[in-house]
């Protein structure tokens, strides 16, 4: 099938089979080797992106579902050289260790702010769950998230205004006492 | 060159690897795309022991894209016998190791036939014509019925499923007295029976091997922790000259000793790329991880303790099954042996016996993960450490004060003829107990109990400590390893003053590139960012013992700053002769050479500019300041520490929540705070994860229940605690940097700690044991003493790969 | 893993569909939110021919307001329902347990429907719409009929549904000012229910008037505590009472033993929870 899809701002044009995955296609199609595949049962969440804004698990997507749709991958968030707010922080909250999770956690990470822009503890782990790490015991992640939300927050400077992908902006938030 | 302005070592830097880990500008193995590449997909066995009485490819060869198909007996005259390198006995039973199984398989996953094709997806596709008969043998799953005389046999060939029994028995090595006869004078005797679950080590990067062969010489990528130790094993093991191979681990996810392996995958690729003539990749789904990616622990531990009324403990008796699964993997007979020397713990015990006997079962093969040894070791005696203190009535943390060597009584000599060098149990304990608030936790649990609280508090303790920095050669000799231990660094000073750094060691997640360039940096007194460290290529980093089992700092670091003052030594030299001073009037600071005395100065650049010039140096020198340097420790280090949990018990459920975790480690001195820090947060993570959630279940006809994400239950974020961490710092004084290693210490103390205080909350209840993993339904059943049998079969409902879905089951009416 | 090939076709229309549906034969597989089907597809341990994806079916997304129920498109994400005000107010049991559905990314992806017509004993939906008398919408070649949830679930991943049939909507009568409480039990927050407990209840006057109590996982379909319900009902909203009702929890039920929990230990479950959620549920 033919696909059209805009990757990271660039747009794709594509024969793909029906039963390749999105992350797949990232992978091999585009070279977008950032995102990663963990697990065959879509609990590990590496291969999160965000499609159409939202945060997914790209082994659970088909690229044919992306069709006409627009794609931002852990390689579309710098800007001008510049880290994204939350990668800026995994790195000064040692939030990373092999790294093999980070593209997928920091995704993640964005998606929850964007719902929760100044989350605590408790909101982060749950914004988080579908998201495993195997070496930082998530202490340092969910210090990173909470860091990356005082960044992100109005009036902390000029990377405020930097909250990428205008999709994410705006959301409602989640009703009270949410999340889980 | 400017000077660093604070020492480095010591210092929180921020890691170097991040800047392509946090962008996905990452080299995964996986990533790897070379022309004309094809990619290898297995056939796995899905019986637990059988013949193979057929197999039939013809078919598999016809689907598209296919290039090869190949059973075992197509490469029964290649593959060879993957390596063993620990035959801890004279006598150990070790069975041919096939990576393609040729007329048996021996546990479920076992490789059968292999398929080469243009696409991944091609070469699974044709899987599925494969046609394979088994002629069911008879399974052998469990340890203790398996060394049964007229057992079923694993192997009949070698006649019995136990591979080695190994003996260290104190009074026969002159390290202290009899244990029989302590036991027999015992005033207090203890004897429990504990089982460490089969554990998988679930590194987040599924393995991946990506081979480019080439009549001169051949190129593997692979997603190891030992590129080292593969290029050798591989060249023993396939009959390649070993100049001819090239291995390179590019950045890896993890590995915590899963990647310390020479895998069936990795022969297996390296084969048909050089049968083909192209370059194969072959990456791992996570089913197949879990299914044949070597698992760890699974040790049936009976223990016995001996002890006076006032609480002196006189001797500890070990007996241990440990399961090698169907084959003796890499180092696998050597792992539960670790444990040997660290059972004894902290504490002073003058007569000791530890016997293991190694299993064979028709399982997946076991070898080190994360601890491997120590954290079994630990939890014993830290687990009896508590029922003895029950048995006695008294505060398990005062019992433990009574028994510990006191900080004034080091260098010790253990009971296992080991030397501590250093260390401060009381400071480590003292400052843990102060974080923690044991006196009002102590209180509080009164309380509870008191007034029949649905939900029970409970405290418990663990005390370490680790014996890392793995190796002196000479020790590992002793043990009948094959290899040494030691490790090397070589330092090449750029004309512009860079520097590189090359390393033996190799970091799959543990920051070397910054705690390595740290070391540098203070060192040389060259800024942290003018060091670059290479490793995990055997052309560029050829000699090199990799990383694993705590032991890169402690071996590596030390080579690094071993090869610096190589470097320095003979900068000092050259710097003397161009200032036309005697050496003993030079001296170095923050890189600078002076005259003392005097206002003459030499930049350390200054001298690498003139030593690579050559132009004028002492008679007979060689150009450069290049250096290496190999570090083999006299000693193993001794790192330990203390760690207190505080769980609530929900009496009502069983479930159990962590309400706080205090650790106080000492691993000697510290080179990066930052990573010390996440290391201990990982361990931790592991450690819990071991006493709570994880286990790898076989079903009674072998088949591993667990071989999936949603079956084997790793914690998320959601189900770990907040982590109180500190230390204390008693250097190490075998060797230069007084460091110790810190990789394994959250995994070996947090497992007991967490289990003693489930029984802890629930000891009044009639509670003395809860077998790990300590799930919701085992406490429960532990509590209202409904026996201890758990059921093998998968989750209902849910587990995905848990139901033997077909296409019956599922309504095509939709899905979620 | 990569799934075996199949073909694939994403209509704009339930007619369309329910003809996509019809000509793929018995080999044609729904995809609603992909969700569990494509992990079982990578797993390979379900092999279609034909996959139609009803991702392209906007007319089955959203939540309108009916009168006296809800009537909700079977392709609303959980994230949707979620942070729908209307199901907030009027299926508040719904917010609840969708909340704890797997995690924020498949929240993105899944789909109420989606859920229902998998059919999963361990999914948290199925309790709560058995609870508040949900009612399937299906459409298939020969029409519409609609389900009440109470016949729907027949066992372990299978419904009522028709393999030509689709689920559309679902239909969920309003119970405005109800409490309500989702109360779940797992290993880690990831994992499946291994007994779950949907309560919704009215109380008036101190006096419980009306009580629904739906079981996840404690048979091959969710569970009505129907025993636990009736002695409930008119009585005061007391602790005893509470406790003495959720002693019938685990009547007419039929649960199964996993290394998570053996029936015993998931008949016991069943009643602790229910206790826990009804409490809550009288509180909320």
């Amino acid at each position: 099938m033919r696909i059209t899809v805009t990757v990271d701002g660039m747009d794709y044009g594509d024969e793909v089979e029906p039963r390749t995955l999105l992350v797949h296609y990232l992978r091999e199609r585009l070279g977008k080797t950032g995102t990663v595949v963990g697990c065959d049962t879509s609990n590990c969440g590496a291969c999160t992106v965000h499609l159409d804004g939202h945060s997914v698990k790209s082994c659970a997507v088909l690229a044919v579902q992306a069709n006409g749709r627009e794609v931002t991958t852990i390689e579309g968030l710098a800007r001008d050289g510049q880290l994204h707010p939350v990668q800026e922080a995994f790195h000064q909250n040692h939030a990373l260790q092999c790294g093999f999770c980070t593209p997928g956690m920091i995704m993640q990470a964005i998606d929850l702010l964007a719902d929760n822009p100044d989350p605590d503890e408790d909101q982060v782990r749950h914004g988080l769950e579908g998201n495993l790490c195997r070496c930082t015991g998530y202490q340092n992640i969910v210090n990173a998230v909470r860091d990356a939300a005082h960044r992100m927050s109005p009036g902390a400077g000029p990377d405020a205004e930097r909250v990428d992908e205008t999709k994410l902006v705006g959301r409602t938030p989640m009703h009270a006492g949410g999340g889980e | 060159m400017t000077a660093t302005a604070e020492p480095e070592v010591g210092r929180a830097r921020h890691r170097k690897e991040d800047a392509r880990l946090i962008t996905g500008a990452t080299r995964w193995t996986d990533n790897m795309q070379l022309t004309g590449m094809l990619h290898m997909a297995l056939l796995r066995s899905p019986v637990a022991h059988a013949r193979i009485t057929s197999i039939d490819v013809t078919e598999a060869v016809k689907m598209p894209g296919v290039l090869m198909a190949l059973t075992g007996q197509d490469v029964a005259a290649e593959q060879g016998s993957l390596p063993c390198v620990w035959p801890i006995t004279e006598d150990m039973l070790a069975p041919p190791a096939p990576s393609l199984a040729v007329d048996r398989v021996n546990f479920a996953g076992e490789a059968v036939a292999l398929v080469v094709a243009r696409s991944a997806a091609e070469a699974h596709d044709a899987l599925s014509a494969i046609d394979v008969d088994y002629e069911d043998l008879p399974v052998v799953l469990d340890m203790e019925r398996a060394i049964e005389d007229g057992a079923d046999l694993v192997h009949p060939d070698l006649g019995s499923n136990k591979s080695a029994t190994w003996v260290f028995d104190s009074a026969e090595a002159g390290t202290g007295s009899d244990v029989d006869a302590a036991i027999a004078d015992a005033e207090v005797l203890v004897e429990r029976t504990f089982r460490q679950q089969r554990l998988i080590p679930a590194f987040m990067e599924p393995r991946s091997v990506v081979v480019d062969p080439s009549p001169d010489s051949v190129t593997m990528w692979s997603s190891t922790q030992v590129p080292h130790i593969l290029r050798w094993m591989l060249s023993a093991t396939l009959g390649i000259p070993e100049q001819r191979i090239r291995v390179i681990a590019p950045d890896v996810g993890g590995g915590f000793g899963g990647k310390l392996q020479v895998t069936p995958e990795e022969v297996l690729t390296m084969l048909v790329a050089r049968r083909i003539g192209k370059p194969v990749k072959w990456t791992e789904t996570r089913t197949e991880s879990m299914l044949s990616g070597h698992h760890g622990r699974d040790q049936v531990q009976r223990l016995t303790i001996a002890a006076r009324r006032d609480g002196t403990v006189t001797g500890l008796k070990v007996d241990l099954l440990a399961d090698m699964g169907a084959y003796l993997r890499l180092i696998a007979p050597g792992v539960p042996i670790l444990g040997a020397f660290v059972f004894n713990g902290i504490y002073k015990f003058p007569a000791y016996r530890f016997t293991c006997t190694n299993v064979f079962t028709d399982k997946t093969p076991t070898d080190a993960y994360r601890g491997a040894g120590r954290p079994e070791a630990t939890f014993g005696i830290e687990r009896m450490m508590d029922e003895l203190a029950a048995e006695l009535g008294v505060d398990p943390l005062d019992l433990r004060r009574r028994n510990w060597i006191r900080h004034e009584e080091f260098p010790f000599d253990t009971v296992t003829g080991l030397t501590y060098d250093s260390g401060d149990y009381e400071a480590a304990t003292d400052r843990a107990t102060e974080l923690f608030g044991y006196d009002a936790l102590r209180r509080e649990q009164a309380e509870r109990r008191a007034n029949g609280d649905t939900v029970q508090l409970g405290i418990g303790i663990s005390t370490y400590t680790e014996m890392c920095g793995w190796a002196p050669s000479r020790v590992l000799g002793a043990l009948r390893y094959a290899a040494g231990g030691w490790e090397t660094a070589a330092i090449r000073m750029l004309p512009t003053g860079k520097v590189e750094l090359v390393t033996g060691t190799s970091p799959h997640g543990q920051g070397h590139e910054t705690a390595w360039s740290q070391i540098v940096a203070d060192r040389l007194g060259v800024p942290f960012e003018d060091v670059e460290v290479l490793h995990g290529d055997t052309r560029i980093s050829h000699r090199g013992l990799d990383s694993y089992g705590s032991r890169s700092v402690a071996v590596g670091g030390v080579a690094v700053a071993l090869a610096a003052d190589k470097v320095l030594a003979k900068a000092h030299t050259v710097a003397a002769h161009l200032m036309e001073v005697g050496e003993d009037d030079v001296e170095f600071t923050a890189g600078t050479f002076s005259v003392r005395g005097t206002s003459t100065t030499m930049t350390l650049g200054d001298v690498v500019t003139a030593a690579n010039a050559a132009h004028n140096l002492p008679d007979g020198m060689e150009p450069g300041l290049d250096a290496d340097a190999t570090f083999d420790p006299s000693s193993l280090s001794f790192p330990h520490g203390t760690h207190l949990c505080a769980t609530e018990v929900d009496t009502q459920t069983g479930e159990v929540k962590i309400r706080s975790y205090v650790c106080v480690d000492d691993v000697g001195k510290v080179v990066n705070p930052v990573i010390v820090e996440g290391q201990v947060h990982g361990g931790l993570a592991q450690g819990i994860a071991q006493a709570l959630y994880e286990e790898a279940v076989h079903d009674e006809s072998g088949t591993l229940t667990t071989a999936t994400f949603a079956d084997y239950l790793l914690p998320s974020a959601v189900d770990l605690p907040h982590f109180t961490t500190d230390r204390t710092e008693t250097p190490a004084l075998t060797n230069p940097l007084g460091v110790k290693g810190v990789g394994e210490a959250g995994t070996i103390a947090s497992t007991p700690a967490v289990v003693n205080a489930i029984v802890d909350a629930v000891r009044h209840m009639g509670v003395s044991d809860v077998q790990m993993p300590c799930t919701p339904m085992r406490v429960w059943k532990a509590i209202h003493h409904r026996g201890d049998g758990v059921p093998t079969t998968p989750g209902a409902g849910g587990g995905l790969g848990s139901v033997n879905v077909d296409d019956q089951a599922y309504p095509r009416g939709g899905a979620e | 893993m990569i799934p075996a090939a199949f073909d694939y076709v994403a209509p704009t229309t339930v007619d369309e569909a329910v003809r996509a549906l019809a000509a793929g034969g018995e080999d044609a597989k729904v995809m609603a939110g992909g969700q569990s089907l494509i992990p079982v597809l990578r797993m390979r341990l379900a092999a279609p021919t034909l996959v139609v994806d009803l991702s392209g079916l906007t007319e089955l997304t959203g939540v309108h307001d009916n009168g006296d129920s809800l009537r909700i498109g079977a392709m609303t994400t959980h994230y949707e329902v979620q942070r729908d005000p209307l199901v907030r107010e009027h299926a508040r049991l719904l917010c609840l347990a969708t909340d704890t559905v797997a995690d924020p990314q498949v929240r993105h992806r899944g789909t109420f429907g989606g859920s229902l017509a998998h059919a999963d004993p361990a999914g948290d939906l199925l309790a709560p719409a058995l609870a508040l008398d949900a009612v399937m919408v299906c459409v298939g070649p020969s029409g519409t009929r609609e389900v009440p949830a109470a016949s729907f679930f027949l066992d372990y991943f299978t419904t009522a549904l028709a393999p030509d049939e689709l689920l559309t909507h679902v239909r969920v009568p309003k119970l405005t000012g109800w409490g309500a409480h989702y109360e779940k039990f797992n290993r880690v927050a990831q994992a499946w229910s291994i007994v779950a407990v949907a309560a919704a209840l009215r109380v008036s006057g101190g006096r419980i008037a009306d009580a629904r109590v739906g079981l996840t996982n404690m048979a091959g379909t969710p569970v009505r505590a129907r025993g636990v319900e009736e002695a409930l009902v008119g009585q005061p909203a007391s602790a005893e009472v509470i406790t003495t009702a959720a002693s019938h929890a685990a009547e007419g039920t039929d649960p199964a033993s996993d290394g998570n929990a053996d029936a015993e230990y998931r008949s016991h479950l069943a009643r602790v929870l229910t206790e826990r959620a009804v409490t809550a549920a009288v509180s909320a």
